[in-house]
């Protein structure tokens, strides 16, 4: 198999036009699914018998908690690849996937809360699941705060990098606590031996729901990674010929 | 190629060097323990003092003074050596730099963990945990501030190019340690109850078995590329 489709993904100009080009499609799939999988996920998923409408937070928990992992996944594998074949944009990449993973850690969290006040009976419980989350956060707000305070560009990437590839331990750790634990999070709904535990009618919405997401964050990660090879190539000349074309179109 | 030591004389090497640095200097090596007693004291003092309360907050007591302290001393792990250039001719000298910052690494634990790791116990006792719980208690200390030393060396390595490197140590290594503490605060209650501390001491010797393998390259790397 040839990966030459691959090494063209490391020069700044390819990715530059690749990921202009690109965004916007993804952010409009996005859009339609979400609108999709929100008609799915508000009007025509029934009622659940025990949760009666709450359960429909569900179809922003669920995504954004899984979006929280992809996305420190894909930093950790970004970071390792610019780490290892010294490739910039790879590392542009990673530092793209950083604020995005961070939000989705975030409403994963509060989502969270939302929906444990009525279900559990309280906000915040300290369950191994619900901790192993937060810790992601810390990793994200971790390796912000590191890129920021290393001023030379190239020592920051290759600093955050480490970091990155060593806080991947918590990955496993987040994904089989409610395996491992006995806990007070709900078991896999999802993934798991058997199959999706849930019926037809309430599980395509979720499904629309994750794929909107993620699409979401491509597009997001795509626009941050390409405004981030923007800042750093302010002095290329390929870059102010691109730019001239596009003021030309 | 005769005039070079072998790796192990070579990391020998450094850990005599920087014992007797230390020797030399005792009281920067000591500020940490005397954190972690000072800590450790402060609890009965704000709250109410009662034996049977204190036993209960003991193990989170030891364990936390224990994570704040061993942070404390993280940073002049590898502080002075950056500064007058010794990492630089570690790293040129050709011997394995990891197996370098590995004794260095020791070194430390030797200096500040292990002082903690013997006053730990008496600690304990002031909050009064019983007498028989101490064997329990040390063997924690000392299994935990070992993953605690080799997994901080990480966050050193990565925070030595930054100019504010306190608050942003923590921050990267708190997370990481977190099982530690988890388990080490487990054992110590086990202990304290009169229980089998066995199953959370293991997985604090697994821990700090897979510590020694994983955290001393990923502390060579990160000290390497601040090098740089």
């Amino acid at each position: 198999m040839s990966w030459t489709w691959f090494h063209r993904f490391g020069s700044p100009p390819y990715f530059y036009r690749f990921a202009g080009r690109w965004a916007p499609w993804f952010l409009g799939f996005a859009t339609m699914l979400l609108l999709v999988g929100l008609y799915g996920a508000l009007v025509s998923a029934p009622v659940d018998y025990y949760q009666s409408e709450v359960y429909r937070i569900i179809y922003v928990h669920v995504p954004s908690s899984y979006l929280a992992l992809m996305s420190y996944t894909w930093m950790a594998v970004a970071a390792a690849v610019g780490l290892i074949w010294r490739i910039k944009v790879a590392h542009a990449v990673a530092a793209a996937c950083a604020p995005a993973g961070a939000s989705f850690t975030v409403v994963s969290l509060v989502t969270g809360m939302i929906w444990g006040e009525p279900t559990w009976g309280t906000w915040w419980t300290w369950d191994p699941r619900l901790v192993s989350q937060l810790f992601v956060l810390f990793f994200f707000l971790g390796y912000i705060a590191l890129r920021g305070a290393i001023e030379d560009r190239e020592r920051a990437d290759r600093t955050s990098a480490v970091l990155a590839i060593v806080g991947v331990v918590n990955v496993p750790i987040v994904h089989w606590s409610v395996t491992w634990w006995n806990s007070l999070h709900q078991a896999p709904t999802l993934m798991r031996a058997d199959g999706p535990s849930m019926p037809m009618s309430m599980l395509w919405p979720l499904l629309v729901m994750i794929l909107a997401y993620t699409f979401y964050f491509i597009a997001l990660m795509l626009m941050r990674a390409r405004a981030e090879v923007l800042r750093r190539e302010r002095g290329g000349t390929w870059l102010r010929e691109e730019l001239s074309d596009e003021e030309k179109e | 190629m005769s005039l070079r030591a072998s790796s192990p004389a070579a990391a020998m090497a450094v850990l005599r060097r920087d014992l007797l640095l230390a020797a030399r200097r005792p009281g920067e090596w000591l500020q940490p323990l005397g954190f972690f007693v000072l800590v450790t004291v402060l609890f009965p003092l704000a709250m109410d003092p009662e034996p049977s309360r204190l036993r209960m907050v003991a193990p989170a007591a030891l364990w936390v003074s224990l994570l704040l302290a061993s942070l404390l001393a993280l940073e002049i792990l590898f502080r002075e050596d950056s500064r007058d250039g010794t990492l630089e001719q570690y790293a040129l000298s050709g011997q394995s730099f990891t197996a370098l910052l590995l004794a260095k690494t020791a070194t430390h634990w030797l200096l500040t963990g292990l002082p903690m790791v013997l006053v730990g116990p008496l600690a304990a006792l002031s909050l009064a945990a019983p007498a028989a719980a101490v064997p329990g208690i040390a063997l924690a200390l000392f299994l935990g501030s070992l993953s605690l030393s080799l997994i901080g060396a990480i966050g050193a390595g990565l925070t030595l190019g930054t100019r504010r490197g306190g608050a942003l140590l923590s921050l990267l290594v708190l997370p990481l340690v977190a099982p530690v503490l988890i388990f080490g605060a487990r054992a110590t209650a086990w202990a304290i109850a009169g229980e089998e501390a066995a199953g959370a001491l293991y997985l604090l010797g697994a821990m700090g078995v897979l510590a020694l393998t994983l955290a001393p390259l990923a502390a060579a790397a990160a000290v390497r590329i601040s090098m740089e």
